[in-house]
């Protein structure tokens, strides 16, 4: 079968055949930097919560749409502008097949997952949320699904609370259940963190916001290439997430959010095509999602996302995620191994990210000393603050993995490590 | 390891890191002011203790961070102790020329402060980590200037 975005793309895809087991080799071949070296080692990329590597599909499908298909979209009555305007919009189909939603009416492309959280703290915030409302997030947050709302906070004079983590990385859900209050008007949550990998009820999470008649934004950047996302079965009010962490290029992001709530919420920036006319005095809005996509919108991004996300279907999501897991575990195994290495969270729901210190070696020179054998891991904070406070470390190394590492890669992490406590110890 | 680990890393390096000198809070600094360099998340406090004839009597720091950094606070308040503030200025404007140039801002390591001060000159391989050296030196120097606090990502 020609899988396509929208007729035109030149690379053959297969469906994901339910029958045909999950072939690591030849998902390696479809990743063209895998077979490069750094340092004068094989690449070993364990830096995919970050972002992941782009698949030959979404370059030759970027490189196919400004080779031969390339306009602004939705206001020439040209040839390319109706090809690339087709193109954009069967990427916006493709992202509601992804999370499953009603209607591509409640898929909103964004400049990345951060635009999309900022995004709803400004036009939801705005609009429905009033001086000492609550909204609730957690200690687990990415400094992008916390900075926001302490902005929307300082204006509006809103209540921000933050749901705590356990020492093993879970969110205590009475805990989280007991800070509902009748002000409580919203929760903005990950669905999976980004440090710790722990992945949350998102479900019940839902029902416990929608019983105290609160909304619920879920934070995917982490999520969504390593779980199956349905917006309609989780009952989410918002979604988010971003292009680049999906194997899709950087600079583009998806809020999805329920059809008559974006319906009901004010543009969060002026500009062209999100307006249906303008005068000097007045102007009237265009209905969603063009409403909230002012501007000449990242077109190729988003037709590269929907490229990553047709790739991912065809090596079928549910395999991806059991390659995943089935690494998770080696790793969690693996590193424990590692003399003087304490892994940070060990919540039984978790993926695709390992988070580890190692006794007197700080990440940075861990970091560094592994980039040496060719290893890319991240050394540090990962943005979220908050929760490196909570678990009373300054930093952490962390490893995370994407559908194209291995257990050969967790091996080589491993003995890297080994000789980094060699080394320093 | 390879060779230009071995340079960043250097037996000094190590030490230092493992054992830093002057770390701790003195009874009445004088001078202080606190380092962060926030792509990490490091931070330290850099305290000097300047006497009646203008030298530094006494150079301090506290805090967590990489060996890098540690080892260059260590070296740091130990280069400094007896330094006018005129020569610690002038002590700051060669690391951070060495750490950061491509020819090591000519460097004599017969001058008797670069004998060990030369050992973070490794991080010049290490586009990354360059921050890690000077952070303690930023911050040295905004406790001379009088500024409380400094951040990696300021303007230098």
């Amino acid at each position: 079968m020609r899988l396509m975005t929208d007729g035109a793309t030149s690379v053959d895809l297969k469906p994901a055949g339910e029958a045909r087991p999950f072939d690591v080799v030849r998902v390696r071949r479809d990743f063209p930097i895998l077979g490069r070296e750094v340092h004068g080692k094989p690449l070993v990329y364990l830096d995919n919560a970050a972002s992941a590597q782009k698949p030959r599909h979404v370059i030759d499908t970027i490189r196919d749409v400004y080779e031969n298909e390339y306009a602004n979209v939705h206001r020439g009555v040209h040839y390319l502008s109706e090809r690339a305007t087709k193109r954009y919009e069967a990427a916006r189909e493709t992202v509601r097949r992804f999370l499953n939603a009603r209607s591509a009416r409640e898929i909103v492309f964004t400049h990345g997952g951060t635009e999309a959280i900022n995004l709803v703290a400004s036009s939801y915030g705005r609009h429905f949320l009033e001086p000492g409302d609550e909204i609730i997030i957690s200690v687990f947050e990415h400094h992008s699904n916390i900075v926001p709302w302490q902005l929307a906070r300082d204006a509006k004079g809103l209540v921000l609370k933050a749901a705590p983590v356990t020492d093993d990385g879970e969110l205590p859900i009475d805990a989280f259940e007991r800070l509902f209050t009748p002000r409580t008007k919203l929760v903005a949550i990950s669905h999976m963190s980004n440090v710790l990998g722990t992945v949350f009820p998102a479900r019940q999470i839902a029902e416990i916001a929608h019983a105290h008649g609160a909304k619920v934004l879920l934070d995917g950047c982490q999520a969504a290439c390593h779980l199956g996302v349905d917006v309609q079965e989780i009952d989410c009010d918002f979604y988010v997430f971003s292009g680049h962490k999906v194997y899709g290029p950087s600079g583009i992001g998806v809020l999805y959010a329920k059809g008559e709530l974006l319906a009901s919420m004010p543009p969060y920036q002026g500009g062209g095509e999100m307006i249906a006319r303008v005068t000097l005095e007045k102007t009237t809005w265009a209905p969603p999602p063009a409403r909230f996509e002012a501007g000449t919108p990242p077109i190729v991004q988003a037709i590269g996302l929907g490229a990553a996300l047709d790739y991912l279907a065809s090596v079928g999501r549910e395999r991806i995620g059991a390659h995943e897991a089935d690494l998770t575990k080696y790793a969690m195994q693996r590193l424990a191994a590692v003399d003087g290495l304490r892994l940070i969270g060990t919540a039984p729901a978790k993926s695709s990210v390992v988070a580890f210190t190692l006794d007197a070696v700080h990440p940075h020179d861990v970091a560094t000393v592994l980039d040496r054998a060719g290893i890319a891991v991240r050394a540090g904070h990962h943005c979220a603050q908050p929760l490196m406070q909570r678990l009373g470390v300054t930093a952490t190394a962390r490893a995370s993995f994407a559908m194209y590492n291995t257990r050969a890669e967790v091996d080589a992490l491993g003995a890297a490590l080994e000789s980094v406590m060699e080394f320093f110890g | 390891m390879s060779d230009d680990l071995r340079e960043l890393y250097q037996e000094v390096i190590l030490e230092h890191g493992r054992n830093p000198r002057n770390c701790h809070h003195p009874d009445a600094p004088t001078h202080a002011a606190h380092g962060d360099n926030p792509l990490c998340g490091d931070q330290l406090d850099v305290y000097l203790t300047v006497g009646a004839d203008d030298r530094i009597a006494e150079a301090a720091f506290e805090g967590r961070g990489c060996a890098i950094s540690v080892a260059s606070a260590s070296l740091m308040t130990e280069a400094l102790r007896g330094k006018t503030l005129t020569e610690a200025r002038e002590l700051f404007k060669k690391i951070h020329e060495m750490c950061t140039s491509d020819e090591g801002g000519g460097i004599d390591v017969a001058d008797g402060d670069f004998e060990r001060l030369a050992a973070l000159s490794g991080v010049r391989q290490f586009p990354m980590r360059v921050k890690c050296a000077t952070l303690a030196w930023h911050t040295m120097k905004a406790a001379m200037e009088g500024n409380a606090e400094v951040s990696t990502e300021d303007e230098v």
